[in-house]
C-alpha cells in the first residue's frame, strides 16, 4: 500500500472512531468542549506515534527474535503504560504550560484502546517501519478529527431541545451515528 | 455486602454497558451478529472473574503506588490466554473478534472492577462480582446484537426469522447502526426509569395530600 493510501485511509475510510470503534470512551467522555477536545486529540496523537515506533521495535528486536509473540498483549500493554508515564514526566518538565492543557489526559491515554489498537493493526498489517509511522499519526489525526467535529455538534446540541430520554448520553450516540454515516461515504476512496 | 446484593448489582441495578456506560468499544465494534456480541461478552467475564480473583487474593501484597501497573499485568495474563484458548478452539470466532480480543486488556470494566471492587473486598465476593458484571456485560451485548442482528440480516443466532422475502436494513450492521442501537437503548431504559420515578412521585404526593 502506498503512504499516500494509508494516510487516506486512516483518517477517512477507517476512521478509528466512527468506523473501527477505537477510541471510544475519550470519544463520548472529554467531547463537550472543542477545545478540551482539541486537547485530547494533541495528546493522543503524541503518544500513538511514539507508541507505534517503540511497539514496532519491541515486536521486531524482541518478540520475534526470541520467538515470544504469545506475550505480545502483556508487552505493548506495559510499554503503552511505561511509555504514557513517561511523556507525562517528560512534558512536565520540558514544557510547564503544554502540561497544564495535556495533563489531565494524559493517564487516561493509558487506557485509550485507539493508542494499543494502532499498535497491533500495525503489526498485524505487516507495516514498514516507516508506514508504521505514517500510520500512527494518521490513525491519531482520524481519531483528531473526529472526536473535533463531535465536541462541535455537541456544543450545539447544548442549546437544542432534546427530548428528555434522549438527554446526554443517547443524542450523543446518535450524533456518533450519523457522523458514522457521514464517514461511510469515504468507502471506496482506497 | 449480601451475594444476591452483588449479584443484582451486576446484571441490573449497575449494569456496567447501560447504566454505567463504560466498556463502549467492544460493546460497539462487535455486535455485528448475537453470537459475536455473546462470544465477547464470554470472554470478557472469564477474565473479569480471574482477574477479580487473583487481585483479591494478592492486595495485601501490592504496594499502593503500583497497583495499576500490577492490575494490568493480572489482566493481560488472563486476556492472554482466553486469546490462545479462542484460537485453539474457536478459530472463526477469533478471526470476527479480531484485536478485540487482545483489547480486552483495555476494556475499562475490567480493571474498574478490580480498583474498586476486588482490591477492597475478600475473594468469594469478588469472584461472585466479576461472574455478575461480567454477565450483565455479555447479555448487554448479546440483546444489542440480537437487534442488530435481527433487523440488519433477518436472523437471530443465524437463524433465519422474517424469511427469504425479507429486505435486511443493512445500515444497523454497518458501524452507523451500532451508535444507533445503542442510542435507543439507553434512551428506552432511561424512559423507562423517568416514568417509574414520577409514578413514584405521584404516588408519595398523593399519599401526603391524604395525611393532610
Amino acid at each position: 500500500m502506498s503512504i499516500f493510501a494509508i494516510v487516506i485511509s486512516s483518517i477517512f475510510v477507517n476512521n478509528f472512531v466512527l468506523s473501527r470503534f477505537l477510541g471510544i470512551c475519550p470519544f463520548l467522555g472529554v467531547s463537550k468542549k472543542v477545545e478540551t477536545a482539541l486537547g485530547m486529540g494533541v495528546a493522543v496523537t503524541f503518544v500513538t506515534t511514539i507508541a507505534g515506533i517503540v511497539t514496532y521495535g519491541v515486536q521486531y528486536a524482541i518478540l520475534e527474535r526470541f520467538n515470544l509473540e504469545f506475550m505480545q498483549t502483556i508487552f505493548f500493554i506495559l510499554v503503552i503504560a511505561t511509555l504514557v508515564q513517561a511523556v507525562e514526566m517528560f512534558i512536565k518538565k520540558a514544557s510547564p504550560p503544554l502540561y497544564k492543557s495535556l495533563g489531565v489526559f494524559l493517564p487516561l491515554i493509558t487506557t485509550n484502546c485507539a493508542v494499543l489498537g494502532a499498535a497491533l493493526l500495525n503489526i498485524q498489517n505487516e507495516f514498514t517501519f516507516v508506514e508504521t509511522i505514517v500510520n500512527s499519526i494518521a490513525a491519531a489525526i482520524g481519531f483528531t478529527l473526529a472526536i473535533v467535529l463531535f465536541a462541535g455538534i455537541r456544543e450545539r446540541l447544548e442549546l437544542a431541545n432534546i427530548p428528555k430520554a434522549l438527554e446526554g448520553f443517547p443524542i450523543a450516540l446518535i450524533t456518533a451515528g450519523l457522523m458514522s454515516i457521514a464517514f461511510l461515504g469515504f468507502v471506496g476512496l482506497v | 455486602m449480601k451475594k444476591t446484593d452483588i449479584i443484582k448489582n451486576g446484571l441490573i441495578t449497575d449494569n456496567p454497558t447501560l447504566v454505567q456506560l463504560i466498556g463502549m468499544c467492544p460493546t460497539l465494534a462487535v455486535t455485528t451478529s448475537a453470537i459475536n456480541g455473546l462470544a465477547m461478552g464470554l470472554a470478557t467475564t472469564v477474565v473479569l472473574i480471574g482477574s477479580n480473583i487473583v487481585v483479591s487474593l494478592i492486595k495485601k501484597i501490592i504496594p499502593d503506588e503500583i497497583r495499576i501497573p500490577s492490575f494490568i499485568v493480572v489482566i493481560a495474563t488472563f486476556v492472554t490466554l482466553i486469546g490462545m484458548i479462542l484460537k485453539a478452539y474457536f478459530p472463526d470466532l477469533d478471526k470476527t473478534l479480531g484485536i478485540f480480543i487482545p483489547l480486552i486488556v483495555v476494556n475499562c470494566l475490567i480493571l474498574g472492577r478490580a480498583e474498586a471492587f476486588a482490591s477492597k473486598n475478600k475473594v468469594s465476593d469478588s469472584a461472585i462480582d466479576g461472574l455478575a458484571m461480567g454477565l450483565g456485560f455479555a447479555i448487554a451485548l448479546t440483546v444489542l446484537g440480537m437487534i442488530r442482528e435481527l433487523f440488519g440480516a433477518g436472523s437471530i443466532f443465524g437463524i433465519d426469522i422474517f424469511g427469504a422475502n425479507y429486505q435486511p436494513a443493512l445500515i444497523l450492521i454497518l458501524p452507523p447502526g451500532a451508535f444507533f442501537v445503542l442510542g435507543l437503548l439507553i434512551a428506552g431504559i432511561e424512559g423507562l426509569r423517568n416514568r417509574k420515578e414520577a409514578k413514584l412521585i405521584e404516588q408519595e404526593k398523593a399519599k401526603e395530600a391524604k395525611v393532610e
